[in-house]
């Protein structure tokens, strides 16, 4: 089963006997979600309104029904917040009410969607008080996302990436006794990274790959900080923009449980065209290898200089394009 | 751009607009005079609040209701049982819903016993004996919460506002969608013709009635008569989404319990003259005295 069919399926029971509601614009339109809204009772069309939409849906959720809402593209995140930060996101806290929403914000980029529609924002939720952030990717991980909402009463957000859909298996996680770097990865730039670590690895330097489901709260797996102890150098990758974003936030919190050198790579501070070479994405396999081995280098002519002086054919470039 | 140059569209402001002769005497003598106590009382926990206010008894921001008690006490004797979604300035329908008056001080002295332990203050306050669910402050955004709580639910739900906050962006879909599935819901427009001190005329030239209806909301644009407002509530409740716009005057200002000048009109004072005229002056004497000394018992 693809992560899309598990998203499916999870909706169907929640609608069908969950007593639940799914709201959103054009939910039941092109594709459906990309195959992940299924067709039965509880599907709410709602106006094309990113302001009034969230909240019809906290009306929802302070009754009792526990309703997902699906934004199709993230980027409509910015005007879709406020409700859910300044509402739901406060109402355990502030009147001791439950307000329970399943956001489903759908990450896209790329392809000329162009600067309003496209990239993930799940930083932009980080910051708000009273909302966990996940972004899972696999079928595992959303399904047990999704228990983790069942069992709470907190509103959740989820940052999903439409490469999330056809996933069917968790995704590997390389680990080496002697590793020479810590790699972190988040929503879509995890598969990236793994990319990027066939071609390190091919180009001799062995990398401990780690995925982030949970942004918030962070807590960081002990093998990922005994990792960062051994390697002694860190980068987190993600599909957010890097500028006060998750993964310099993460970087940080790193740092400072470990006081290894920890890095971010994520978006571009700019503004994205829509034309292919004006696009601002996840960073690539090649963006990912480039900046490993600088970082290695670095490091090593600093702290390792023999082991550094081991990787002659490391390459500034992959050896493949990403 | 000044107000003179902007040619205002709603009904001009005024204690009679849209009053219907006799309507008083169609209610019981027990509505009124019950529908009176619940305004007196709101009337005079707020002078108290105020006093307690001017005192430095607390320093937080408080949104008053003198002069607006009649809208509150009104919707409460004609649709006990509600939920309501309200913004700031939401003291009357927790206290004329019949929430505890003490639990509500205890809010404003920031007390762990105040009907949201001290995280809301004034003008995001909660009544959850009554069903009025919390307001986080931002103006506007508890009437689609209202359309959404309508539609999982599909009971009749209440949901006030005042004449800035129809000007925010959560309205008109609300609205619109309202009318479109249906649902049942009924919004209330407290209009005091100000946003904080700017008047309506210089922030828009349309009619939010005009803009329900144009939407395929029944919507009516009334004073702040409380037989009236109570009139139409009921009537709109028989077949819902319907909208109020209640023209009513705020003696005090937007936040504070500081005066500008004499209010255009005191319906507070327009309706115990009608309720001597009603032969009830003996019965409205008692009722004051009595509120008064038990809103004095709650700031002692």
């Amino acid at each position: 089963m693809t992560t899309a069919e598990t998203i499916k399926a999870i909706t169907r029971d929640h609608l069908t006997r969950g007593h639940g509601l799914l709201l959103g614009q054009c939910v039941t339109a092109v594709g459906w979600i990309g195959g992940t809204v299924p067709n039965c009772d509880g599907i709410v069309e709602i106006p094309m309104t990113d302001v009034a939409g969230p909240a019809f849906a906290v009306g929802c959720a302070l009754m009792g029904r526990r309703p997902i809402f699906v934004v199709r593209y993230q980027g409509f995140m910015w005007y879709n917040a406020s409700s859910l930060v300044n509402y739901a996101a406060k109402s355990r806290q502030v009147w001791g009410r439950p307000c329970p929403i399943f956001v489903r914000s759908i990450g896209m980029e790329g392809n000329g969607i162009g600067h309003t529609a496209s990239s993930s924002l799940h930083s932009l939720f980080m910051h708000s008080p009273g909302m966990p952030v996940a972004a899972p990717m696999t079928p595992r991980e959303y399904r047990a996302v999704w228990e983790h909402f069942m069992a709470h009463d907190d509103p959740i957000y989820v940052s999903e990436h439409r490469r999330s859909f056809p996933l069917t298996e968790d995704l590997p996680a390389p680990r080496h006794r002697r590793a020479d770097v810590t790699l972190i990865g988040i929503s879509a730039a995890r598969l990236n990274a793994l990319n990027a670590v066939a071609r390190l690895e091919a180009a001799g330097l062995d990398v401990d790959l780690f995925h982030l489901v949970w942004l918030k709260p962070f807590e960081p797996e002990p093998a990922l900080l005994d990792s960062l102890a051994r390697t002694g150098l860190g980068l987190v990758v993600d599909s957010d923009y890097e500028v006060a974003g998750a993964a310099r936030s993460f970087a940080y919190e790193l740092m400072h449980r470990t006081g290894v050198p920890v890095h971010a790579l994520g978006l571009d501070d700019r503004v994205c065209g829509v034309a292919s070479h004006l696009e601002n994405i996840t960073p690539s396999a090649t963006r990912i290898y480039d900046r490993v081995v600088q970082l290695v280098e670095a490091a090593g002519t600093r702290r390792r200089p023999a082991q550094a002086r081991q990787h002659p054919r490391l390459a500034r470039t992959a050896p493949d394009a990403a | 751009m000044t107000t003179d140059t902007i040619r205002p569209t709603s009904a001009p402001r005024s204690a009679g607009l849209g009053l219907i002769p006799g309507l008083a005497a169609t209610f019981s003598r027990e509505f009124s005079l019950e529908m009176f106590r619940r305004a007196s009382f709101i009337r005079q926990f707020e002078l108290q609040t105020a006093r307690a206010r001017d005192a430095e008894r607390f320093t937080i921001p408080v949104y008053l209701a003198v002069g607006q008690e009649f809208t509150a006490a009104a919707l409460s004797m004609v649709l006990p049982g509600v939920p309501i979604f309200a913004q700031h300035r939401a003291h009357g329908l927790y206290l004329a819903f019949g929430d505890d008056p003490a639990a509500l001080r205890d809010e404003l002295l920031g007390l762990p016993t105040g009907c949201s332990g001290g995280m809301s203050g004034s003008n995001a306050i909660q009544g959850p004996a009554i069903g009025l669910v919390g307001h986080s402050g931002l103006m506007g955004e508890q009437v689609p919460i209202a359309v959404g709580a309508a539609l999982a639910s599909q009971q009749p739900v209440l949901t006030v506002c005042g004449d800035a906050s129809v000007e925010e962006d959560y309205i008109y879909p609300s609205l619109g969608w309202a009318a479109s599935r249906p649902l049942p819901v009924l919004f209330v427009c407290e209009d005091n013709g100000l946003s904080i001190l700017t008047p309506k005329a210089v922030r828009r030239t349309w009619s939010v009635v005009d803009l329900a209806r144009s939407l395929g909301v029944p919507a009516v644009d009334i004073t702040d008569d409380p037989w009236l407002i109570a009139h139409h509530a009921r009537e709109m409740s028989r077949a819902l989404p319907g909208f109020i716009n209640i023209q009513t005057v705020r003696h005090m200002w937007h936040a504070g319990t500081g005066v500008d000048g004499v209010p255009e009109w005191d319906r507070y004072q327009l309706v115990r003259d009608e309720m001597t005229r009603m032969g009830l002056s003996d019965e409205v004497a008692r009722i004051e005295h009595d509120t008064t000394a038990q809103a004095k018992e709650i700031w002692a």
